[in-house]
């Protein structure tokens, strides 16, 4: 058998080699490990890393194969689960301290499905705490750092989703996505990353930050590994009211079926003052070549993206300080030491457990949510969301997917923005409308900076558009070689 | 007594757990008295990354029970989170309806005395069941989630009650009224049915509402008596002091018979509600509540009115079999299998078969000794003259101890009454016969030896004579 | 003009059940101001007639049949439990207060 070079190997090649005998799963995921025991403790991908359940399952793949049965779509792929997915026995934090120690009873919907289609967890992936987070400084273990740059995050709150993809240090994985989580670290550490339609995917098992905009997705290096994750993920799950009854699409298909006849928008509000030159120039030429591809180009307005950032911010914290009151030392995770009465337990459990960003927003939307603020606030954003939205349906009349830059910025320095949180807000400008929405949004590599940092284009479709997403996502990728680049190991 | 000064204006909060065989929003099962922590999923124990997702049945019950007291039911209404931190809720918030309810409006009517009531309701709405917190004397407290996630329905009234006995017989007549619909038990014991009293007095004649006290943790009618009344006379005493009522909620302590203020300092309620973000908007269409509609059972007050108008049975016997839908039941059936009067079929019911079982709800058994058929034939023998009175309550004994129908007693031991008019008239005369001297006394006035009579002959016939026909004879043979 | 006292963010983190210190109470104070502002913004859009937008999805509620499942097991249920006595969880005293909602 021939060894794999699992080095920007891809999803499709791995599974094949596995089924057609060329390698064994056993022998991938010894190689991933490898890879992550030399080179993880540079990058800090991997909160939790489990080495004999990864064999475990690895042996069972070959055997399936061995018995000439079907080992599944993923067969063998090695892949990573961002710690939001509760698995069955294996710690699970979401990347805070309050949950130090906590060992789900049960499993998420969808990493039993990568498992029930061959792929293997190697393990548990670092985040900002919470999926609170754009640079993943706010896990309360350890940052996460840029593949491409070791000084610089890797994006948030899926850092460790978007940095391990970078650095093969697994074949795809798995992060979540409430304002951009998944694509603006996809977009940071030059891989693709998919945020698809509300609902698509289901939420069940995956740790609540935000409910109405928690969207879970998949990262891989090119296009197509994130539509063969996507097909395997997708789809009704009946323990998650909110999940979408339809047929999942044909998504790899669509990544290869060419985009003849397709309109392309773009939104002038996604290309103003406060982006860097060197994204803008790059998402431009993207957009180019898209157009050289046969696409047409049309100019589009979405009237109410400045008002997005705030209504995010107003949703995402009420909702998070409902979901973050279960944390109360009673059922599961950090418990204080000495509490007298019931009230000392609450407030010391809960602010010795929680770090910064949590507690940050706790306030704020406990804030907005009080008797009396409430129509203010929240009511208030409720409708705003509401505009946001009847904005992206307008569009999907003239263009059939828009084109937009994922993050003003590459990947800036750790510590740079810690200082200011609303700066840190800020730069979730492009990514948290069509969270808002709940329309789906693909983050690909379009180019790199001078100082060969990777910069991302971003794909958004109409709801349950994630087919036409993959055909532009798909021909702007075959016309292109920036996938293809790979960082460095780091030494 | 000062009392007397006041106008009791009381609304009520009932909790009424609907009996579904799964929890409200998750699988695990809804079983009482179970080993703790055993009837538990990830979504009643607030793990992370669990979901709720709706149990149809629990709809359709809250459905039927709004439809049974005339409320309007929202074609959509909404699931919204109730947030406070107690150690029995698992999520930090309760997952309740607020500002559209699946019911609104509609009344719940019933009798006081007699006399008929009708308290208004302003809305019914679905929600979760906290765990149990388990209070001892060591210093800690225990928590158990078997009963988190059992579905609830919570029935609140407009301020239309009066009193204390009034408060009690509303609670009695939402029990009778959810057991009739079959969708809960209404177990006290078992914590299905809990209230809550909002009350406030006004000087008689005023029309202004004063300042309500709430008075929590009420959970039997004895209680919500002793508890309004309770806080009746407190009030009383609070306004002839000059002082004013203090907004607040108590909390009944049924052991020490008193209420004490729950007012904490620090926290003022804040329950921060917002729409439920993991259930969409709920739609219960047109065809739905008809279903529904016509799945309805005869109600109780519609029963009770059937009662007594239709059948005249008096108030009081009306009451009692209406006081059950089991007992109601069991009055029906035999009613239909049965010739004799309404009136002597509820006197059986009332005096022999409720006497002899504790739990009304034994009626509906199967193995019940008497069924409602077997009751009716015993009835219209007796009625019918086969059996007389006395020997027909042996009988009914004899059933519900050996299980037999009466025709079948009376055939295989020969006990029926003798109605051959030519035997018994034989017999009559043979006594009278035997009495000369008290057959002078009766001619000469002394009328009640005619019972003298009846019982020789009855001692004759081994206690089998028809005792109308010995009497109609003895009397012409005397005359 | 400050849009938010130290005391108010103290009063909230007692709502919510969160012990600050007083260095976090400041900081958080100054951080909220700021955010406070920005989010002002979208008071000045007009929204009258628009309906609230709570759910990303356009469909009803989905019902599921009332069928029990297995439980988790007692020893699943409490595996996780800072501490147990016996099948309960265990808290501190009980004081019986307003905590229950109903
Ligand atoms: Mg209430
Ligand atoms: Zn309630």
């Amino acid at each position: 058998m021939a060894s794999p070079q699992v080095k920007g190997a891809s999803i499709a090649e791995l599974a094949e080699g596995v089924r057609a005998r060329k390698w064994k799963a056993r022998e991938l995921v010894e190689s991933y490990l490898d890879r992550i025991a030399r080179l993880d403790g540079r990058l800090g991908c991997y909160l939790l890393v489990d080495g004999d359940g990864a064999r475990r399952r690895a042996d069972q793949v070959d055997a399936t194969v061995a018995a000439g049965r079907d080992p599944g779509l993923l067969a063998g792929v090695p892949i990573g689960l961002k710690d939001i997915f509760v698995t069955r026995g294996l710690q699970t934090t979401a990347g805070s301290k309050i949950l130090r120690g906590f060992v789900p009873p049960y499993e998420s919907t969808v990493s039993a499905r990568l498992a029930a289609a061959g792929a293997i967890a190697l393990g548990k992936l670092n985040m900002d705490e919470f999926a609170m987070g754009s640079s993943n400084e706010n896990s309360a273990f350890k940052p996460v750092r840029n593949p491409w740059d070791l000084e610089r995050v890797p994006g948030g709150s899926s850092g460790g989703s978007a940095a391990s993809v970078a650095a093969s240090l697994c074949a795809g994985s798995l992060g979540t996505d409430t304002g951009g989580s998944i694509r603006q670290p996809a977009s940071l550490c030059g891989v693709a990353g998919m945020k698809p339609t509300y609902g698509r995917v289901s939420r069940y098992g995956v740790i609540a930050f935000a409910s109405s905009l928690d969207h879970p997705g998949p990262f891989g290096r090119t296009v197509e590994e994130v539509a063969t994750l996507l097909e395997v993920i997708a789809g009704h799950d009946p323990c998650d009211a909110t999940s979408i009854p339809s047929p999942v699409g044909r998504y790899r298909q669509a990544c290869a079926a060419g985009l003849a006849g397709m309109r392309v928008g773009v939104p002038e509000e996604y290309f103003q003052a406060g982006m860097d030159p060197e994204v803008e120039a790059a998402v431009r030429g993207a957009i180019d070549e898209i157009a050289r591809a046969g696409a047409k180009l049309v100019p589009v307005s979405l009237p109410h993206t400045q008002y997005a950032v705030a209504t995010y911010y107003l949703v995402c914290t009420a909702e998070a300080s409902s979901n973050l009151a279960r944390y109360d030392g009673v059922r599961y995770g950090h418990r204080t030491a000495e509490a007298s009465s019931l009230e000392e337990l609450y407030s010391k459990t809960r602010g010795e457990g929680f770090g910064a960003e949590p507690k940050r927003r706790i306030i704020l939307g406990t804030y907005v949510l009080r008797s009396g603020y409430y129509e203010a606030y929240y009511g208030k954003a409720l409708r705003v969301r509401r505009k946001i939205a009847d904005d992206f349906r307008a569009v999907f009349d003239k263009c059939d997917v828009l084109a937009t830059p994922t993050s003003p910025t590459a990947a800036f320095k750790l510590g740079e923005r810690q200082a200011d949180p609303l700066q840190m807000y800020l730069a979730d400008i492009y990514t948290v409308a069509p969270a808002l929405a709940g329309v789906p949004a693909l983050s690909q590599c379009c180019g790199f900076t001078k100082n060969h940092l990777p910069i991302g284009l971003q794909l958004i479709g109409p709801p349950l558009g994630e087919e036409a997403v993959f055909r532009i996502a798909g021909e702007y990728q075959r016309r292109t070689y920036w996938h293809k680049r790979l960082p460095e190991d780091p030494s | 007594m000062s009392v007397d000064r006041y106008e009791a204006v009381i609304g009520l909060e009932v909790h009424v757990h609907l009996a579904s065989r799964s929890k409200i929003f998750s699988s695990s099962s809804t079983a009482f008295g179970k080993e703790p922590n055993s009837c538990t999923d990830p979504v009643c124990l607030g793990l992370p990354g669990a979901l709720p997702v709706l149990n149809r049945a629990v709809v359709d019950a809250a459905v039927r029970l709004g439809l049974a007291v005339g409320s309007h039911i929202r074609p959509r209404c909404r699931f919204a989170r109730k947030h406070y931190f107690y150690p029995d809720l698992p999520k930090g918030f309760q997952i309740s309806q607020y500002e559209e309810p699946l019911c609104e409006g509609g009344a719940v009517e019933f009798r006081v005395a007699g006399e008929a009531r009708r308290v208004r309701l302003t809305r019914i709405h679905l929600e979760d069941d906290a765990g149990k917190n388990i209070h001892d004397d060591s210093g800690v407290s225990f928590v158990d989630f078997n009963r988190a996630g059992v579905p609830l329905v919570e029935i609140v009234s407009e301020p239309d009650i009066r009193s204390a006995e009034e408060a009690a017989e509303y609670m009695r007549a939402l029990r009778t009224l959810v057991r009739t619909l079959g969708i809960s038990d209404g177990n006290m014991e078992e914590g299905s049915l809990r209230c809550d009293a909002n009350v406030s007095l006004r000087l008689h004649g005023t029309e202004k509402l004063g300042t309500k006290a709430e008075m929590k943790n009420i959970n039997s009618f004895k209680h919500v008596r002793e508890a309004v009344e309770h806080e009746i006379r407190r009030q009383a005493a609070v306004l002839d002091r000059g002082e004013a009522v203090v907004q607040e909620t108590r909390l009944w302590d049924p052991e020490r018979g008193l209420s004490q203020s729950m007012r904490s300092k620090e926290h003022a309620h804040d329950y921060r509600y917002f729409p439920e973000p993991d259930l969409p908007p709920l739609a219960v269409d047109q065809d739905w509540i008809e279903r529904a509609q016509r799945s309805l059972p005869e109600l109780p007050e519609n029963r009770y009115r059937r009662y007594t108008d239709a059948l005249g049975l008096s108030a009081q016997d009306a009451g009692v079999l209406c006081s059950e839908r089991e007992i109601a039941d069991y009055f029906d059936v035999a009613s239909k299998a049965c010739a004799a009067p309404a009136k002597k079929l509820a006197n059986w019911i009332i005096n022999e078969v409720l006497a002899r079982i504790d739990d009304p709800r034994r009626l509906a058994a199967v193995d019940l000794p008497v069924p409602p058929v077997a009751l009716a034939e015993l009835v219209d023998l007796v009625e019918k003259g086969t059996l007389s009175g006395k020997l027909g309550k042996d009988i009914f004994g004899r059933m519900w101890q050996e299980k037999r129908r009466a025709g079948e007693i009376v055939a295989s031991e020969s006990v029926a009454v003798v109605s051959d008019v030519g035997l018994i008239e034989e017999i009559c005369k043979k006594i009278v016969a035997a009495y000369p001297d008290e057959v002078v006394r009766y001619r000469g006035g002394q009328s009640k030896l005619l019972g003298f009579f009846v019982g020789k002959v009855m001692k004759e016939m081994g206690g089998k004579a028809n005792p109308k026909t010995a009497n109609e004879i003895l009397l012409r043979l005397l005359g | 003009m400050s849009r938010i006292q130290p005391d108010e963010v103290r009063t909230i983190a007692a709502l919510a059940r969160l012990r600050l210190s007083d260095a976090e109470i400041e900081r958080m104070t100054h951080e909220l101001d700021a955010i406070l502002e920005y989010i002002d913004t979208v008071k000045n859009l007009d929204t009258g007639a628009t309906e609230p937008m709570t759910h990303a999805v356009r469909f009803d509620c989905p019902l599921r049949q009332d069928e029990p499942k297995p439980s988790l097991s007692v020893e699943e249920a409490l595996q996780n439990a800072p501490r147990r006595r016996d099948s309960f969880f265990e808290v501190p005293r009980i004081v019986p207060s307003t905590g229950e909602g109903g």
